[in-house]
């Protein structure tokens, strides 16, 4: 490794103060931090630190992202040909599985590209034009826009989509860490909004759904919003051989994402609980209730599908967007898994929730928060007026 | 027993080169420094000039805010060098030290039978009262005030930390003093916190309030103490001081003289033999460090390695420390040092580290910042390290944004920059979190004094 650090010692000199290329610095330093971690040392207070840093800590979400994306890609051959005619004779045929993954592969990594070049080119700009380093926030808003988004996005929606987000949902604020709405949530909450027939119904989870005769791939809360029972086993929806986005159906590899995040305790385990929870008690309420196809909808059910696994595990956990007290953690989550459950079922033009239930409460978290500390600061107003009055 | 305090929230950082309970006699320093950015908030106006010899105990500069708060020279010898700096601030004042201390005479006095008055000026006469400082604000205390208590901490919990109940071994007498003198500054109690996991002579101090403390660091710092025996009000103010500074009273009063002898721990992995060495403060380790650091590319720290300051150039013993850490710099590149679950020569609170797997073994850290610092993105991390009522990162955004009405509201009476180091130490966007709580009680000190 020597040999690379020697010829990035070598252009270095290019990009600092006063060198041929300053400008293009956070660009030069992007890469070289990304190679090396650098050689700074600590030059005021404590002189040593913790090893963990923001690009490990953004690096394990995404470890913790790829089982889900490596399903989703096969997940996403399998939806498609599973709706094809069978092409032999044999009633037991099935497409070879690296025939199913390929075909998967080749329409999600498109998409990974798209967002990572378009997201990053945007990073890049405003690091270059305001002069700061590039954050390392985008390396996991990158990978979670693909995975929250329908298979058949044209890939120009995608950019926008993301565009968008980094520009209005993350940029504006002042990047990283200053946002108030998930990013990754404000690309597809824009995707939905600008392009509702290219994702939702029930042609936009199977890929090239045009090409096919018949298609029916209608994701299970459509099917319940409509009022009909859907089609699939228990196992299925936790496995995820269902239609949906690309990451969001198996709940087994979220639950193994999760585990790596709750391990690390880079994710808070706080949130998940309690957003669980939350959508416990509101599917017990509703099944007691149980006026419609989507209210007898059995409560642990609706922890297997449509978006809450992923959401809960991915999206509510963002610790910029999150509440940040500890308190405030429990009561955020709880109310994202509550609302969740709500607006799928009550809302009949739109059957999933988590979305919305996350960016609402992202916009209700610093308020709660205001409301946690604001404890802490009556009781120590409660101790000074005690004093007083014994003085 | 109730008076018991109990820490759950902090961490022990355990280092290599913890110093053994030897002690030698360091070689007498040939040039002393009196550091003033070691008082906070100090304007130093000098008494002295180029080329004057004084004895120990005799006054270098007073402080223009609080003209009688004297700094005395803690050896006898003439004044070779008077360092200044941007604006002629004064850097360092260098005295040449005589073979042997020749030191002022103050007078062999009891402080059981003197008046609080009397005390004071005694304290204040012989250079002695630096030594107290006031929270809140961590600064000198104000000898006008009445505190509403007095409060030493008798250990440190810090990395690699002196033990001062080793270093003291010899002087129960001399810290009694002390403590008698410190008594007639109070209406209220002086406190005295021991390790509740040890026995030393501190525990058969008289004339106290003991308190037996549990827990990780930072449950030796006198301001967590202080938080859950008798936390800081607005408007109210406390006295802490150390340990060995005590017994310095201590001794002014048994011997009549300013006699700042200190026991030091020489600590750190790069410290071949690290061990206690009796020297005075302000004395040049310069020595020390050549004879027992093999190595050049190291940080020599006055104090502890979370709220030392850097004297890797200078190499002078700080006025308030007891600690000279060294400690390998950083300055190195890590190819791809970020990827999770490699580099367990790392300590970290982040499971993505190993390092929880060996609670007890101790590392050899270095100064590499391990990452770059960034905006506030992790959450509850600092949490995990501050065992005060206090809501670490939301004080520091206060304190960022310059809201003193959220300052006050969140607790910044309570806390010294000290107390901020393991936030410091955490902080996954590596928040400069010691500088940020130092400029928020400069700035109070300013609007509400």
């Amino acid at each position: 490794m020597n040999f690379l650090r020697k010829q990035l010692d070598k252009i270095k000199p290019n990009f600092d103060k006063g060198g041929k290329f300053e400008k293009y610095a956070p660009v030069y330093f992007a890469f070289d931090t990304f190679l090396f971690v650098p050689n700074h040392t600590t030059k005021r207070g404590a002189h040593v630190r913790d090893g963990n840093d923001l690009k490990r800590l953004m690096y394990v979400v995404v470890l913790a992202l790829l089982p889900a994306l490596f399903f989703g890609m096969w997940n996403v051959g399998y939806q498609h040909f599973t709706q094809l005619p069978n092409p032999t004779d044999d009633p037991n045929f099935v497409f070879p599985f690296m025939t199913v993954f390929m075909f998967g592969a080749l329409k999600v990594i498109p998409m990974v590209i798209v967002s990572y070049v378009v997201g990053l080119g945007i990073e890049f700009m405003f690091a270059i034009s305001r002069g700061h380093e590039v954050n390392e926030g985008y390396l996991v808003t990158g990978m979670l826009i693909p995975l929250i988004m329908p298979i058949d996005l044209p890939l120009w929606m995608l950019a926008l989509s993301v565009a968008f987000s980094v520009v209005i949902g993350k940029e504006v604020f002042g990047g990283t860490g200053m946002n108030i709405m998930n990013p990754a949530l404000i690309a597809r909450a824009f995707a939905f909004f600008s392009y509702a027939p290219f994702m939702s119904g029930d042609k936009v989870w199977v890929a090239d759904a045009s090409t096919i005769d018949g298609v029916s791939g209608e994701t299970i809360l459509g099917t319940l919003a409509s009022n009909n029972t859907p089609s699939y086993s228990v196992m299925e929806m936790f496995m995820g051989y269902i239609p949906g986005s690309i990451g969001e159906t198996s709940v087994l590899m979220i639950l193994i994402g999760a585990a790596l995040l709750l391990y690390t305790g880079v994710a808070s385990w706080r949130v998940m609980a309690s957003g669980v929870l939350g959508a416990v008690v509101m599917g017990l309420l509703f099944n007691a209730w149980g006026a419609t196809a989507l209210m007898n909808f059995p409560w642990w059910q609706h922890l297997l599908v449509g978006g809450f696994a992923f959401g809960i595990v991915f999206m509510a956990t963002d610790p910029v967007t999150a509440a940040q007290t500890n308190v405030g953690k429990w009561i955020y989550g709880f109310f994202i898994g509550f609302f969740a459950i709500m607006i799928r079922v009550f809302n009949g033009a739109y059957p999933e929730g988590i979305m919305m239930a996350i960016l609402l409460m992202n916009v209700f978290a610093p308020t709660i928060d205001h409301y946690v500390v604001e404890s802490n600061i009556k009781r120590r107003n409660k101790r000074l007026e005690k004093n007083l009055k014994a003085a | 027993m109730s008076k018991d305090i109990r820490i759950k929230k902090g961490l022990d950082i355990k280092l290599k080169g913890k110093a053994e309970k030897v002690v030698s006699v360091a070689s007498r320093s040939k040039v002393f420094a009196i550091n003033p950015s070691d008082f906070q908030g100090v304007i130093p106006k000098l008494t002295i000039k180029l080329g004057d010899k004084i004895k120990a105990g005799e006054p270098i500069f007073f402080s223009k805010k609080m003209e009688d708060i004297k700094f005395a020279s803690p050896v006898s010898g003439e004044i070779i060098e008077i360092n200044r700096g941007a604006k002629r601030m004064i850097l360092d004042i260098k005295i040449a030290a005589d073979a042997t201390d020749s030191y002022k005479d103050f007078g062999i006095k009891n402080p059981t039978e003197l008046s609080s008055e009397e005390v004071k000026a005694h304290l204040l006469a012989s250079g002695c009262w630096p030594f107290i400082k006031q929270r809140p604000y961590d600064v000198i205390a104000n000898p006008t005030d009445q505190p509403k208590a007095i409060f030493i901490s008798s250990f440190s919990s810090a990395p690699l930390a002196t033990d001062d109940a080793y270093a003291l071994e010899n002087q129960q007498k001399e810290f009694q003093t002390g403590i008698d003198a410190l008594k007639k500054l109070t209406t209220g109690k002086v406190h005295l916190s021991v390790n509740g996991t040890t026995n030393s002579f501190f525990n058969d101090t008289k004339g106290v309030e003991i308190h037996n403390v549990f827990g990780k660091h930072p449950a030796g710092n006198v301001g967590v103490q202080i938080h859950f025996v008798n936390p800081i009000n607005r408007g109210e103010k406390v006295w802490v001081i150390n340990p060995q500074d005590v017994a310095i009273i201590g001794r002014l009063f048994l011997h009549g003289k300013f006699d700042a002898t200190r026991t030091i721990a020489l600590a750190g992995s790069e410290i071949k033999k690290p061990q206690y060495f009796k020297t005075i403060l302000g004395a040049n380790v310069s020595n020390l460090i050549s004879e027992n650091v093999p190595n050049t590319n190291v940080r020599v720290i006055s104090g502890n390695v979370l709220t030392g300051t850097n004297i890797s150039k200078n190499k002078f013993l700080g006025f308030y420390d007891n600690l000279i850490s060294v400690i390998p710099e950083g300055n190195h590149y890590t190819f791809l040092g970020w990827h999770p679950f490699i580099g367990n020569n790392k300590l970290s609170i982040n499971r993505a580290f190993f390092s929880w797997l060996t609670p007890n073994k101790e590392y050899n850290l270095d100064t590499n910042l391990n990452g770059e610092e960034r905006a506030f993105v992790v959450t509850g991390e600092m949490e995990k390290v501050m065992p005060m009522d206090i809501y670490p990162m939301q004080l520091l955004k206060a304190t960022m944004a310059n809201d003193i009405e959220k300052m006050e509201n969140l607790g910044i009476y309570e806390v010294a920059p000290e107390d901020f180091a393991l936030v410091e130490f955490v902080s996954t966007s590596k928040i400069e979190a010691q500088e940020i709580i130092r400029r928020g009680l400069d700035l109070m000190v300013e609007e509400v004094g």
